[in-house]
């Protein structure tokens, strides 16, 4: 059997770029440092090249006014893909996304709509400190009107853009950047991945894990921990938050009878609470234990190597917890 | 007294958006004040001149954003006012099925974008608007109103510096009302809440075409907007017109209130103006001065302008009575567009 064709989580998205810019010529980017420079990231390589500085807009330092400015464009004809550097100062675009792109379609009863994508760079891990490492993909999922998708591997990366970009609305996308080099199997030419279907990463019946991005990985490790103690979990991953595929979810814990949560974001008012309520809510009569939720420490994220990684959800506490949770200890 | 060198017809255009946003406005306040809906809202009076002659100088693919203070740029784009005044009340048959009311009312069919509620959010969108017409190669212009209020957004400064960066052809009207000054005044800006004494220098400052003009006066601004808008559409890049008013009376910073009511005969017969707001109808509604200035270069006649008033009060009227008998929205829509 060959290998399957592969790439990067980084390239991945590229690969989604460069192919609706292809397909469609309403299909442009903004951001800063995005043009000839490629990307801090590199996360825009080549682009400039081959589409040129009319689509691939390298903006000053105004995120509120570029944004603004990206709204206005796309609910005129244009498709903008907007970069924000780093996921932290997503900040400094509130008021445009949640006043104004998230309630354009509402506020003109469907005349007007903002077909447009926000992609933004988020993740602990880097040693980045605390103005640049926060995930606050819970701020979006807040507002009616904002799609919100969080991919965790490479393909689906490269389809949730696809999918994103193909939107009539607009898409909050976030990124791990601390899993741009993860290389993993991926669909070539078009692959679309439907926004609001979740996936399952490992199938089980003793407890579902819910992870949001890059925390799938961690609950797979934490499933193959799980297994060493012949405990059977089921991961799934939402990939979507808004809209959160609810189905695919409770299906699951009515399956398993047992549920944890796990995000990189912030614990406190986060995105594991609505999804804990969510599954308890729907499948309480076969619960047989509370849901658990894990977020990052509500802490602002520290820079110091021997502190950064304390904020995170640990693989191994969290497969205590879990046994624990399938004994009947919790 | 007059700057007025427009031809008959450009005129009584303006003079008859004038009319109809005049007597919109008073009726917006009479069918607040009987209870028909309940809102903030914001009166357009004393600054008719202003939208009634850049809207004038827009063509018919021409896109507009505009801020609170939106109703006269609505009526003077010519949307239709029955539409406009059932979305006041909130019913299904208004421009936004009720999902809007008065702060964000869009007509696509008028190249009327959006109504942006947050102060200086239109100054984003319509250069964004703009940007998009340049992307696709063609010469409309996309114009955003606001007031001096939004000066002091950081929002509406990135927009000028990209908009000039870009060159984008995008028409900044800056109302300058004086309706948010309540505090200390020097040479038309308030000084306890703007440390520049002069709009203009702040997109100035980006190279940005600026012109100031009398925003009561129909020629003055109406030569404005002409100007602003053919470099626009020659690719020369943005340009700021700052056009004074004279706050009315009525334009309380809480709620606004019926403090002059139109007559238009006193523009001919000084001895009806009365009133604790003699000085602001006698010296500064523009209405009063556009009906002056129209008889006094021979453009039309007295009885003409009666006439004309008396038709845009009557299709008001029908417009108010449009919106009182439309029903509301159905409660099983409230969840439609959410999503796209």
């Amino acid at each position: 059997m060959p290998s399957p064709r592969t790439a990067t989580y980084r390239g991945a998205v590229l690969e989604a770029l460069f192919g609706e810019m292809r397909r469609d010529n309403s299909v442009i980017l903004m951001g800063e440092d995005i043009g000839s420079a490629g990307g801090v990231f590199k996360q825009t390589e080549g682009l400039f090249a081959e589409f040129g500085a009319e689509r691939v807009i390298d903006t000053p330092i105004s995120e509120s006014g570029a944004f603004g400015i990206a709204v206005g464009a796309a609910m005129t004809g244009q498709r903008p893909v907007f970069e924000v550097m780093f996921g932290d100062f997503i900040t400094l675009i509130m008021d445009q996304m949640v006043n104004q792109a998230a309630k354009i379609s509402y506020m003109s009863a469907g005349q007007f709509n903002v077909p447009l994508v926000l992609r933004t760079a988020v993740g602990i891990g880097g040693n980045l400190g605390p103005q640049h490492s926060q995930s606050l993909h819970a701020w979006p999922v807040h507002i009616p009107g904002l799609k919100v998708v969080m991919p965790s591997t490479p393909a689906d990366a490269k389809g949730l853009m696809a999918a994103a970009i193909r939107d009539d609305g607009p898409v909050i996308f976030f990124e791990d950047r601390m899993l741009y080099n993860l290389r993993d199997a991926v669909p070539d030419g078009d692959h679309i991945v439907p926004i609001g279907s979740a996936e399952i990463k490992r199938t089980g019946r003793d407890v579902t894990l819910i992870a949001i991005g890059r925390m799938v990985h961690t609950a797979l490790a934490v499933a193959e921990l799980l297994a060493k103690q012949d405990i059977s979990a089921e991961v799934i991953d939402p990939r979507s938050l808004v809209p959160l595929d609810v189905d695919a979810l409770v299906a699951s814990v009515k399956k398993t009878s047992r549920a944890v949560v796990v995000d990189g974001g912030y614990r406190q008012y986060g995105v594991t609470g609505e999804i804990a309520a969510t599954v308890t809510e729907h499948a309480f009569d076969w619960l047989d234990a509370p849901v658990l939720r894990f977020g990052a420490a509500d802490v602002p994220i520290p820079f110091s190597k021997s502190l950064e990684p304390l904020v995170l959800p640990d693989a191994e506490q969290l497969a205590r917890d879990a046994a624990a949770l399938v004994r009947g200890l919790r | 007294m007059t700057t007025n060198t427009l031809d008959r017809r450009t005129s009584l255009s303006i003079f008859e958006r004038m009319l109809m946003i005049r007597h919109f406005e008073e009726a917006v306040i009479e069918l607040y004040k009987q209870g028909r809906f309940v809102s903030h809202y914001h009166i357009y009076i004393g600054q008719e001149a202003t939208g009634g002659a850049v809207l004038e100088a827009l063509g018919e693919t021409d896109l507009i954003c505009t801020t609170h203070r939106n109703h006269g740029h609505i009526i003077g784009r010519g949307c239709d006012p029955n539409r406009a005044m059932a979305e006041i009340l909130g019913r299904a048959s208004g421009f936004n099925g009720g999902r809007s009311g008065t702060l964000h009312i869009s007509d696509p069919s008028h190249g009327f974008l959006s109504t942006s509620a947050v102060v200086g959010g239109c100054a984003g969108l319509a250069t964004g608007a703009a940007f998009g017409l340049k992307v696709k190669r063609v010469s409309q212009v996309a114009v955003g109103f606001f007031g001096d209020g939004s000066l002091e957004e950081g929002l509406v400064i990135e927009s000028f510096n990209i908009a000039a960066l870009w060159k984008l052809p995008v028409v900044y009207v800056c109302e300058n009302n004086s309706a948010g000054a309540m505090g200390p005044q020097q040479g038309g800006y308030p000084t306890a809440i703007t440390a520049t004494d002069g709009f203009t220098r702040l997109p100035a400052a980006y190279g940005i075409h600026c012109v100031k003009v009398d925003g009561t006066d129909i020629g003055a601004v109406h030569a404005a907007a002409i100007e602003a808008v053919g470099r626009c559409r020659s690719g020369n890049g943005p340009v700021f017109i700052e056009a004074f008013t004279t706050r009315w009376p009525g334009s309380s910073p809480l709620w606004p209130e019926l403090a002059t009511v139109t007559d238009l005969e006193a523009a001919f017969d000084p001895a009806r103006i009365v009133g604790p707001h003699a000085d602001w109808s006698r010296n500064h509604d523009p209405l009063l001065r556009a009906a002056r200035e129209l008889v006094a270069s021979g453009h039309a006649s007295r009885d003409e302008l009666l006439a004309r008033d008396k038709d845009a009060r009557s299709r008001i009227a029908a417009a108010a009575d449009f919106a009182i008998k439309s029903p509301m929205p159905a409660p099983a829509t409230v969840g439609d567009h959410v999503f796209a």
